[in-house]
């Protein structure tokens, strides 16, 4: 094996090992986040000819991260949100493991969305979780239709289920809001 | 050799004594359960010096000739064999009819410990702490705790057993158990403690990370303690006097502690996590992981998993002086 050869194999090992570090990375306990952080914008409709912003910037730090996916599935559980939306499946809230969003499956609508509520029932958590929380929160929901690359979800989840792991969801394409048909 | 055997006996004894012994007897379960380990041990003690003397006997005598297939004098011995094997038989029944008979009566007053139990209280097992509520036919006199069961002396308790996750077990070596906690199941246990003192409880079925970290404080007290207590933890929680205190209330009323912990008289009203209306009172942080101060809960809110790795409470990036600020503000619920 020439050294030209190993060389490379090296430099590859380390490239593969640092795409693992986004997975992995947790928040600095050292570095505080601002009591005060931008709330998120509710214009999450953009009808007829009407374009989407560009992506939150905060949403790459919780996006394909274990750690706030995880933490995303707590709060689901905790915060009652399977009362609804049962663990997925919908019920009396409507379905999140399925490719339709009358609001928007982009993270940060989806945020937008736990954040301010929505007609016809869902509670805005604005004041009762703090935007990381719902950022988190955001970060699980979204996985549950396959949006999320299988390296960074749960293998296994936290409640009894009958559903394939979320390592094995189909991914759900994710039409723009107003082209949901609901 | 004699300084060895009393270290022996030292650390033999040392087993005796503190807040988790299984030997303890202060409990009436407890203590039906020590005579009934007595009677055995003291039963099996006699049969087995006497099955081993008779093996010492019959290794070591020598043998008076040698065997002969039919020397036609067995008879000789046989009137002797006989009633030795009758005596035998008897000693067995009577020795098992005995212990059969003890257990029974053990267990029916066990089962009659708490037959008109004057408190009753509601354990909840989850990972990894213990939820406690007092259930009164009042509900204004409902008492909701974590981690600490109060108890007063002399007097029954009926305790009904619950989970909200994984199978846990509720065992005060002390005073009785143990007895598991099912998810969707309910199972209850009785107390009835003897004698007044601090006790300690511990998850007795492996429930995951934590399990060693799952600890619960047992404070058996008169009964005028335990009502000062009562009525102590019935009043909200107080109010920050200090302004530091109230930079923390700010801050656990206006961040994450508030979406899972419930303080009573106050926004906090979560209820996934412990109750910390009177958090200061007790004699522990996290189920028993740190002794209650200053020191240890500024080390637990700055870095819960450092303290209780994989513990349910998320650490929570915040400067040093909002950390103090809620020590400070944490510290006053009393």
């Amino acid at each position: 094996m020439s050294s030209h050869f190993q060389n490379s194999l090296i430099a590859l090992a380390m490239v593969a090992a640092l795409s693992g570090c986004e997975r992995e990375k947790r928040q600095d306990p050292h570095y505080p986040i601002p009591k005060t952080v931008p709330t998120i914008s509710p214009d999450t409709i953009f009808p007829g000819n009407g374009k989407l912003p560009p992506l939150d910037p905060r949403a790459a730090a919780f996006e394909r991260n274990a750690a706030a996916i995880a933490e995303g599935q707590r709060l689901y559980n905790w915060m009652n949100c399977a009362g609804c939306h049962f663990h997925g499946g919908g019920g009396m809230g409507v379905a999140l493991m399925d490719g339709k969003w009358r609001y928007g499956g982009r993270i940060d609508q989806i945020a937008a969305s736990i954040m301010e509520g929505r007609p016809n029932g869902m509670p805005s958590w604005k004041n009762k979780l703090t935007d990381k929380q719902v950022w988190q929160l955001a970060a699980y929901v979204r996985s549950l239709s396959g949006q999320v690359p299988k390296d960074a979800v749960g293998a296994r989840a936290d409640e009894l289920s009958n559903t394939p792991p979320q390592t094995q969801t189909k991914r759900e394409p994710t039409p723009s809001a107003d082209s949901a048909q609901q | 050799m004699r300084r060895g055997a009393v270290l022996a006996c030292a650390l033999a004894l040392s087993g005796c004594e503190g807040v988790q012994n299984a030997l303890g007897g202060q409990g009436a379960e407890s203590a039906n359960f020590i005579w009934l380990f007595t009677l055995f041990m003291a039963v099996c003690t006699v049969m087995y010096v006497i099955i081993g003397t008779g093996l010492a006997v019959a290794v070591w005598r020598r043998r008076r000739q040698a065997l002969v297939v039919d020397d036609r004098r067995h008879h000789e011995t046989s009137g002797k064999v006989g009633p030795a094997l009758a005596l035998w038989t008897i000693l067995i029944v009577v020795g098992l009819t005995a212990l059969t008979i003890a257990s029974f009566f053990t267990d029916r007053s066990n089962a009659a410990v708490a037959r008109d139990p004057r408190i009753k209280l509601t354990v909840t097992a989850n990972q990894w702490w213990w939820d406690v509520k007092y259930t009164t036919a009042d509900a204004s006199k409902t008492v909701h705790t974590a981690n600490e069961i109060h108890l007063p002396v002399g007097e029954a308790a009926e305790v009904t057993l619950k989970s909200n996750d994984v199978i846990h077990s509720f065992w005060i070596p002390n005073l009785a158990g143990k007895q598991d906690l099912i998810p969707g199941r309910t199972t209850d246990a009785q107390l009835l403690p003897r004698k007044t003192g601090l006790y300690r409880g511990q998850c007795a079925e492996f429930c995951g990370v934590d399990h060693a970290l799952m600890a619960l404080d047992i404070t058996v007290e008169s009964k005028a303690d335990f009502q000062r207590w009562y009525a102590s933890q019935l009043q909200p929680a107080a109010a920050p006097a200090s302004p530091e205190q109230r930079t923390g209330f700010a801050y656990f009323t206006s961040r994450e502690c508030a979406g899972c912990h419930n303080i009573s008289g106050t926004p906090a009203s979560g209820q996934v996590a412990p109750d910390l209306s009177h958090f200061a009172s007790r004699r522990s942080i996290a189920a028993g992981t740190l002794p209650m101060n200053d020191a240890n809960l500024h080390k637990w809110i700055g870095d819960p998993q450092g303290v209780k790795p994989g513990s349910h409470m998320p650490t929570i990036a915040m400067s040093d002086a909002d950390s103090r600020a809620l020590t400070a503000y944490l510290g006053s619920l009393r």
